[in-house]
Parts: C-alpha cells; sequence; structure tokens
C-alpha cells in the first residue's frame, strides 16, 4: 500500500486533551503520524503535495478509542463481524476499539487472542485490539493464560459481562495480573441478588411485572473488589458502573489511593429506566437502565472526573433476539455509531466542558492502556475525527452500518455529526454531502 | 331477578340498548378504560349474565366472527370462560396450543404472531408467561387482542369480573374499601384489580409478607399491611390472592404452614373485616394455604362461584364490545 497523500487540516477547532488545548487550530498528517500541530496560530507555507483540508470551524479532536465493543466474531458473524464493526466505529469517529472475549469460541488463550489479531490486522477502518479472558472459558473457575495472551498482544483481561464470583478467584486474578502490570476489567454484580432480574428493582418494574435486580448488587460486588483490591495491590477497572451508591465506594476506594479506574456507558449517561416504557426491548441493556437520580449521579460523577472512561458498550443483537417479550430478549444495544453525537448532548446541555467529555473517550483509555493514541502531539499516531458539533440529526437504526440495528437511540434528536475520521493517516469515513 | 330475566329477548334487548364500542382496539390493560367506560362495560356484563341463566343462552353478535384462543401458559379455567363467553355470542372459537405447536420448536411469539393473523382472525385471546407479551402481540395482528395474563403484569378481565362479582354483591363499588392480600408481588390478577378498582372509586390495601410485596407498592395509591390483622380490619371485600407453590423454593416463604398461620385466611382473621364482608379468590385455589375451606365454601360469606361465573359474562362483554368496534371501523 502506498502511503497516503499527506494531509493539512485548517480552520479547526482543535480539542486536545493531553495539553489541555481547546481552540483554533490545525493538524498536518504525513506518514502515518501527526508531523505539525498548530494551536492559535496558522501553518507557514505548506509544501507541495498536501491536500489541504478547511475544517470550517468544526472540531477536530483525537479519534475516539471505545473499551468495551462486542462483535460477533469468531461464532456469531450474522450479529456483527470485525470488518462491520470497524465501518460502524469509522462512521462515528471511533479509531480504536477493544473487543471483548465472550465470543464463540471464548479468547481465553493466546492462540485466539492470535487469530482475532490477525483478522483484525487486515481490516483498516480502525485499529481493533482485544481483551483477554480472565478465566478459562469464560467460567469464573481457573484463571486464563493472562502472561501468554498478554504477549500475543491483549490489553487488558476480563470475563466481559459475567462476574466473577469467587472472591478466592478474583483475589488470585488480581494478584497475578500485578506481575504483567497488567489491567483486570470486571463488571461488579452480585450474582445471587441479580438472578432472573431483566430491569432495574424499583417502582416502575414493579408495575411493569418485571423481574428485576436491585442496584444493591452493583455495590456489594463492587465493595468486595475494592477490598480486595486493597489486599492485592493489582489495578482494577470498574466496567460500567450504573448506580449512585457504588459511586460512593468508588470514591472512598480513589481516596485511599487505589489503582481503580471506572467506565460508564453512553446508554446509561442518555437514558433512565422509563425509557424501557412499552416493554421496549431495545433499551434492555446489561447492566439494566436505572433510576434517574443513578443517571445525574453518574453525570457527576463523570464532571467530576471519579468516572474516568466513558465506553460505547456496544453489544449488536438481531432482530430476532430483540423481538421477543422483554423478559426472553437479548440485552444490549449498537452504540459505535451514536457514542459521540450522544457524548456531546451533555457538552449542549450544559454539563460537562467539551474537552473533559472528549478526554473520557480519547486520552484517558489510551493511557490507561499505554497507548499512543488519544492525544494531538507532533509524532503521535494520526488517529482524529472531524466533528461539526451544531449539525443536528436524527438517528435512523436502519441506516446504522453495523449489522445489527438494536440501538435505543433510533429517531432520537442528537446534536453532532462526524464529517471526518483518520486512521493511522488515511481518511476511513467522510460524512455524505 | 328482575321479571326481564325470565325472557330471553328481554335480556337480548338489554344486551343491543347496552353494546357499545369498547374504547380502543385491544384491551391489554385494566388502567386503559375511564370510570364511565368502566361502567358501561359493567354494565353490559350485568346483561349478559341475566343470558346467560337463560336456557337460551346464544346470541349471534359474533356471528362469522373469529376467536383464538392462544394459551402459552395452561389455564383451564380462563381459557374454557373465553371460549364460551365468545360460542354464547356465534364466534367460531379456535383453541391453539402452542406447547404442541411450532412455538415448541423454537418459533419466536412475532413469527407466531404474524402466521396465526395470515388466518385472520378478529378476536385474539392472549396468555403468555412473560409481562408485555399480549402487547408486543398486539402490534403485529390486524385484529383485536385481549390480554388474559402476561406474566406478572396485568389480567384486566379477572379485575372486571371481579370488580362485577363486588358490584352485584354490594350494589357499588364506590366507596367500599378491599383488601387484596398474599403474594402482591407475583400476581397480575392484584395489579389489574389495584387500576380497576381505583378506578371504579374503591379503597385500596395490599396485605403480605414484605418479601411479596412490590417494590415502592405505596406509590400505587394503596396502603400496604404487613399484618392481616390491621389489613382486614373494617374491610368491605377480602381478595385472596394464590401462592404459587414454587414461591417455597425461591425462598420468599419458609413454609406453607407458617404462611397459613399468619397469611392465610380463615374464620379468626375474617372476623377483623367489616360485617357483611364477601371473600373472594381468583382460583385455582390452594385449600390450607392462603384460604381455609372453611371460609371458601361458606355460601354467606364466599364470592368465589360467582366469579367464575361472573367471568363468562364480563368476558362476553369484552368480546362483544370489541366486536363491535371492529364492525364501525368496518373490517
Amino acid at each position: 500500500m502506498t502511503a497516503p497523500q499527506p494531509l493539512a487540516f485548517v480552520n479547526a477547532r482543535l480539542v486536545d486533551p493531553e495539553s489541555g488545548y481547546d481552540g483554533p487550530g490545525g493538524v498536518i498528517v504525513s506518514e502515518g503520524v501527526i508531523a505539525d500541530v498548530a494551536k492559535g496560530r496558522e501553518f507557514g507555507k505548506l509544501s507541495k503535495g498536501v491536500r489541504v483540508v478547511d475544517c470550517g470551524g468544526a472540531m477536530l479532536a483525537p479519534g475516539l478509542i471505545d473499551l468495551r465493543v462486542k462483535t460477533g466474531e469468531p461464532g456469531a458473524e450474522t450479529k456483527e463481524t470485525l470488518a462491520s464493526a470497524a465501518r460502524a466505529a469509522a462512521a462515528g469517529g471511533v479509531t480504536s476499539f477493544v473487543v471483548q472475549p465472550d465470543t464463540d469460541p471464548a479468547v481465553d488463550d493466546p492462540s485466539t487472542v492470535d487469530f482475532l489479531l490477525r483478522r483484525a490486522r487486515d481490516i483498516d477502518s480502525a485499529r481493533i485490539l482485544c481483551a483477554g479472558a480472565a478465566t478459562k472459558g469464560l467460567r469464573g473457575e481457573e484463571m486464563a493464560e493472562i502472561g501468554l495472551m498478554r504477549e500475543a498482544g491483549c490489553v487488558y483481561v476480563t470475563d466481559a459481562d459475567k462476574p466473577i464470583a469467587d472472591s478466592k478467584v478474583f483475589q488470585r486474578l488480581l494478584s497475578y495480573a500485578r506481575g504483567f502490570d497488567t489491567i483486570l476489567a470486571h463488571r461488579p454484580l452480585d450474582p445471587w441478588l441479580a438472578k432472573g432480574g431483566a430491569a432495574t428493582g424499583g417502582e416502575f418494574a414493579a408495575r411493569m411485572g418485571l423481574p428485576s435486580i436491585s442496584p444493591m448488587a452493583e455495590r456489594i460486588m463492587l465493595e468486595r473488589d475494592v477490598a480486595l483490591l486493597e489486599a492485592t495491590g493489582g489495578r482494577l477497572l470498574v466496567d460500567q458502573l450504573t448506580s449512585a451508591q457504588a459511586l460512593e465506594t468508588l470514591g472512598r476506594a480513589k481516596a485511599k489511593g487505589l489503582r481503580i479506574h471506572a467506565s460508564v456507558s453512553i446508554n446509561h449517561l442518555s437514558f433512565n429506566e422509563l425509557d424501557i416504557g412499552d416493554y421496549r426491548t431495545f433499551a434492555k441493556l446489561t447492566p439494566p437502565l436505572r433510576g434517574e437520580d443513578d443517571r445525574q449521579a453518574l453525570i457527576e460523577a463523570l464532571a467530576s472526573g471519579l468516572i474516568d472512561i466513558v465506553v460505547s458498550a456496544h453489544a449488536p443483537a438481531p432482530a430476532e433476539d430483540k423481538r421477543l417479550p422483554f423478559d426472553q430478549a437479548a440485552p444490549g444495544a449498537v452504540g459505535l455509531e451514536t457514542l459521540l453525537p450522544a457524548l456531546l448532548g451533555l457538552y449542549h446541555d450544559e454539563r460537562l466542558p467539551l474537552i473533559d467529555l472528549i478526554r473520557a473517550v480519547t486520552l484517558a483509555p489510551a493511557s490507561l492502556l499505554g497507548l499512543q493514541t488519544g492525544r494531538i502531539a507532533p509524532g503521535a499516531p494520526a488517529d482524529l475525527v472531524l466533528c461539526d458539533l451544531d449539525a443536528p440529526i436524527i438517528v435512523d437504526a436502519a441506516r446504522l452500518l453495523s449489522k445489527s440495528k438494536n440501538s435505543p437511540f433510533d429517531g432520537r434528536r442528537l446534536q453532532g455529526q462526524v464529517l471526518m475520521t483518520i486512521v493511522d493517516g488515511r481518511i476511513v469515513h467522510r460524512a455524505e454531502g | 331477578m328482575t321479571a326481564s330475566a325470565h325472557d330471553p329477548s328481554a335480556a337480548i334487548e338489554t344486551i343491543r340498548k347496552r353494546l357499545f364500542s369498547f374504547p380502543k382496539r385491544h384491551f391489554l390493560s385494566a388502567g386503559d378504560l375511564n370510570a364511565p367506560q368502566a361502567a358501561d362495560l359493567l354494565d353490559l356484563a350485568d346483561a349478559f349474565v341475566a343470558l346467560n341463566r337463560q336456557t337460551s343462552k346464544s346470541l349471534d353478535l359474533l356471528k362469522g366472527r373469529t376467536l383464538m384462543n392462544l394459551f402459552f401458559e395452561n389455564s383451564t379455567r380462563t381459557q374454557s370462560s373465553f371460549e364460551l363467553a365468545g360460542k354464547r355470542l356465534g364466534a367460531d372459537v379456535v383453541n391453539m396450543n402452542p406447547k404442541t405447536s411450532s412455538v415448541a420448536k423454537g418459533e419466536t411469539l412475532i413469527d407466531t404472531a404474524v402466521t396465526l393473523n395470515a388466518m385472520r382472525p378478529d378476536l385474539l385471546v392472549v396468555r403468555h408467561a412473560s409481562s408485555g407479551a399480549a402487547s408486543l402481540l398486539s402490534q403485529k395482528v390486524s385484529g383485536s387482542v385481549v390480554n388474559a395474563g402476561d406474566g406478572q403484569h396485568e389480567h384486566p378481565t379477572q379485575a372486571l369480573l371481579d370488580a362485577l362479582s363486588i358490584r352485584r354483591a354490594f350494589g357499588r363499588v364506590s366507596g367500599l374499601t378491599v383488601a387484596i392480600c398474599g403474594d402482591v408481588l407475583h400476581s397480575r390478577v392484584a395489579r389489574s384489580n389495584v387500576a380497576l378498582l381505583q378506578i371504579l372509586g374503591a379503597s385500596v390495601r395490599l396485605v403480605g409478607p414484605p418479601t411479596l410485596m412490590p417494590a415502592q407498592a405505596e406509590r400505587w395509591g394503596v396502603t400496604v399491611h404487613h399484618d392481616m390483622k390491621s389489613g382486614l380490619a373494617g374491610a368491605d371485600v377480602v381478595m385472596m390472592l394464590r401462592l404459587q407453590l414454587e414461591r417455597m423454593q425461591g425462598g420468599f416463604v419458609p413454609s406453607t404452614r407458617e404462611y397459613f398461620r399468619f397469611y392465610g385466611l380463615d374464620r379468626e382473621k375474617l372476623s377483623r373485616a367489616a360485617p357483611g364482608a364477601k371473600v373472594m379468590h381468583p382460583g385455582p385455589m390452594n385449600r390450607g394455604v392462603e384460604i381455609d375451606s372453611d371460609v371458601a365454601d361458606d355460601p354467606a360469606v364466599s364470592l368465589i362461584q360467582d366469579q367464575v361465573e361472573m367471568g363468562v359474562a364480563a368476558r362476553m362483554a369484552v368480546l362483544a364490545a370489541l366486536a363491535h368496534r371492529l364492525e364501525e371501523e368496518g373490517r
């Protein structure tokens, strides 16, 4: 492949969380890296052969890094393949994403990590990273080959949606992973309290006659995780916090200086339990949508930095898995294409400064995983997103590029249109018209 | 009984006079009705009770219409009640048994609905173990759907027949105090009754152990009691709910004998209720678990047999009103 033409982005609103800069500027991209950055100034005379892109005041930010994406590859390719997920990512301004290990077969040994990363290498519309299973077969019993998977290239380990109930196993995982400086990501959920539940326990689920999960299930497990983290000194990524009471636990752990990070899904920042409405299965998620108080607490936690990272929690499910009675329907929502515009809602509502929102989907996940992406600095990989912050859009699930169209944002009016996505210095997506 | 009750043509006359168009295309939830609509339905049902007590009970209001019973959960009582109601109104009644059909072979609810819809049933009566199933089905069919019980959500025709039984026993529903007792958490009967009884102006209490009470039930506009003594004090109607025996394994209550001791209805507990109080149960009963036979079988206090009779009449009223709407819409 020939090297792509150098690009000069001018007249942009440059947002770079690493330097804390949000202002007028431009970027020159050449040979896959950022060659020059202009903040509050204009580039001098550009050399011949550089293609100039006039951004017209649109935001130019590091490409988004999404730490939690599911595809159906391998095992359920009708839901989503790595390639279809990468196309969706490019359309959403996501330039790197981490696929979850709960596939069929599970990504729980170095050969499956290797297989996945080889498949990913042929796909150039996004950088695909991979998480390994924390335990063999995601069964929560025996530790997976964390060291070998790490060597093969996995970026963190997790049992994805499955909580690791056995405290001894969890303690050993934290402790062992520390030896490879590997992050363990865990969705805190007490499996006994959560058994059989489909919605958040409370007045609404009770009226709807839905089997429910108490938010206490999250807090109890997080309390345990934090206690064991304190004992082992490992690194923990709390996967998708959803409840106000668990935020208190997280706050105490952070105050103690533990190496703990937390993510929240865009869905839990955007919706509450009432969005289930008349049994709308497209809003059935795992963890389930919570009350409005919880949603507000999550936004505040993101603003205060207590929550570090926002993820799409992209979980494709085809219509036949969704068009079922609520308790039988598959949970989850696709999110790669709506992550950025939905997140920008918090900027338009003046809940968070733009740069803080961008940090949660760029620099914060990059720093956590030790990636060079997620910043606009000379020498950094040229992964960028150009976005018209003010353009109104109406989400049309049928037009999403994901193979599955299960978006709770279908029909929603959002503000923010991805104009162009750059991966490794190449334009991988450009808005129509 | 009035004189007209002995004359089928007079009963039919009354029915035709009271017949109206159902306010919605489907009957999914008791809360879909407002007070006058609920009263109209009860008036119509009353007229069907009169007809049902004649030797000749047949009518042709649903002539040419097809009623399909689609029961994903077994229920002899409700299914035969709807079947009888449909037949007495002159409909062609088909009972589908999904347990032995393609649903058992992995066909989804929607596929089943689409398939059955192609057979053009006018009225589709659905019972399903999942909350929201009837609503989901109603979005995919061209006829009218009657919710005959969806999971733990609603069972609106049960609420209607209960209201009819109460109104016939007391002459009114408004101003009465109704205590709904037992496993409220898992009960669709309770949810529909809370809605309809309040629409009709009754005050409702929920009585049961905290483990069987829905979260924040006090926000349903009811008072919540965990003690039968206070819950039944001065109540006009005591409505017992069935305790599913599998709740015992679920750890909601420790044993049936302990449950009966504290939450089972016997004479002693009933004596707390208002003089002349009536006892109800949607059936089937667990005798000696939630209700003592002594109370259940006493015709002086028990409305349980009336409830079964009212079931057919109430369902005839719903089916007739829904069909009337279909007719008015030219479908």
